[in-house]
């Protein structure tokens, strides 16, 4: 795939624009059609799409393995987190309004990233295990 | 007949047909290019039914993610599908299957009907009227929203509202689900070895080159 | 005769439904199977969105000028199953990937010809 130059040069010149439009509708999930789902379909597109084009060590070496595999858990993590805190701050399990004042807004921000986090990192995670595959063939 | 009748009946009928193909067709490959445009069309046919989050969503994980999933499949795999007699059991079954559910939709509510059971339920009421901005309240007050406040949060796109926060725990539940998904996949094919290796291709690993698991 | 009309989305669904459904019981590959499950989980989907549309609705994002919006709840509970789906499909393949490397072969008849050899 490395040889054919324009697929080379049209991917290098769309991949941050679909990183920047995988974040776009993370953030304006609240305003348009998106949340967290979408966000982090697409941001793992964009990075398939270059391990595609330019091989699978390239993509490793820039979103590593073992990064995705903790974010994979993390995002869990901050979704439950934010359960736990607002019962800590008074409140029942995901109860945002004991977040503080404008809570709903906060906590189903924090709860969207959660989710694009473990959906991001699932994506790439499956992807590497099966392009390992192949590449151990 | 109407722009969107003539819509609705071409999408449908490109829907149909290709199922039907994907049914038929022995190349696997074709079949999973099928599918991808199959979950296109799907995602279009979910944009005319006035749902924009779920066609973004079946586009991006329908035509993109489960289309490379199956073609890294067939590449590991590199199989094509043997000629199987058709089944007069599976054939039966499948008729009679459709005919109950056919004889269902009978008592259902006409498509797009204001009066439906879906669309009068005062539950609606309530999720479309979240998109208002919340009340002020002054300082002091008990953390839990007021039942007198209409449950209002302020937030356009009523899906996410609901989503995130009327219905929390589906999607925590759903965050599991995927998460235990990429469990189960790192699990399954950290084992797996390459297959029978061919001692006539020798493919130079560099050193140091290990799975993902690693 | 409005009637017919107004169902006849959902019987075309059922037919979608139908023709996936019969690929899962009636092929013996396991990737077709796994693919025909695909197609059935994308028609339940279709199935489920015509269920909350209302006639003149607009999509459930709240707006300025619009007064009659579509069912929100149908959207969430399809979100939810579509990724929930993928998960699914993803750990299906990974397990074709294994079963081939144990038995050789990914179709159903061989595989159950061995275990039973076994």
């Amino acid at each position: 795939m490395k040889n054919h130059v324009i697929l080379r040069i049209v991917t290098k010149l769309l991949i941050p624009y679909i990183l920047l439009y995988a974040f776009y509708v993370q953030w304006h999930g609240d305003f348009g059609p998106g949340g967290g789902f979408q966000a982090g379909v697409i941001f793992a597109a964009g990075i398939m799409l270059y391990g595609l084009i330019f091989g699978l060590q390239a993509a490793e070496s820039a979103i590593r393995p073992r990064l995705v595999q903790s974010g994979v858990a993390l995002g869990l993590l901050l979704y439950i987190g934010v359960g736990i805190a607002s019962m800590l701050l008074g409140g029942g399990f995901l109860d945002y309004d004991a977040l503080g004042h404008d809570g709903q807004h906060h906590g189903i921000l924090l709860v969207e990233t959660g989710v694009f986090i473990t959906v991001a990192s699932v994506m790439i995670t499956i992807f590497y295990s099966f392009a390992e595959l192949i590449r151990r063939q | 007949m109407s722009g969107e009748q003539l819509i609705d009946i071409v999408l449908l009928a490109l829907l149909a047909s290709t199922a039907i193909a994907i049914a038929r067709l022995r190349n696997l490959l074709a079949t999973a290019m099928l599918t991808g445009i199959f979950s296109l069309l799907g995602a279009c046919w979910m944009l005319f039914l006035d749902a924009p989050d779920v066609a973004f969503t079946e586009a991006a994980v329908g035509a993109g993610m489960s289309t490379i999933l199956i073609l890294a499949t067939l590449c590991v795999v590199n199989a094509e599908e043997k000629p199987s007699r058709e089944s007069p059991i599976a054939l039966v079954a499948v008729l009679l299957t459709g005919g109950v559910l056919v004889y269902g939709t009978l008592d259902m509510p006409s498509y797009g009907d204001r009066e439906a059971p879906a669309t009068t339920n005062p539950i609606t009421r309530i999720y479309l009227d979240s998109a208002n901005a919340p009340v002020e309240h002054e300082e002091g007050h008990a953390a839990g929203s007021d039942p007198g406040d209409g449950f209002a949060v302020g937030i356009p796109n009523t899906v996410t509202t609901v989503l995130a926060s009327f219905r929390g725990y589906d999607t925590m539940g759903e965050t599991a689900v995927i998460f235990t998904a990429g469990l189960g996949v790192l699990m399954v094919l950290a084992g797996a070895r390459h297959r029978r290796p061919d001692p006539s291709k020798e493919i130079d690993l560099k050193p140091g080159d290990e799975g993902p698991s690693a | 005769m409005t009637d017919v009309l107004g169902l006849f989305n959902y019987w075309i669904v059922i037919v979608l439904m139908m023709t996936g459904f019969y690929i899962v019981i009636a092929r013996h590959n396991l990737i077709k199977k796994l693919i025909g499950l695909s197609v059935f989980q994308v028609s339940v989907f279709l199935l489920y969105i015509t269920i909350g549309v209302v006639d003149g609705g607009t999509a459930p994002i709240v707006a300025e000028g619009y007064e009659v919006y579509s069912n929100p709840l149908t959207s969430v509970l399809i979100l939810t199953a579509i990724v929930v789906g993928v998960a699914t499909i993803a750990l299906g393949l990974a397990l074709v990937v294994r079963i081939q490397e144990e038995y050789g072969t990914i179709e159903e008849d061989e595989i159950q010809a061995q275990d039973h050899k076994a």
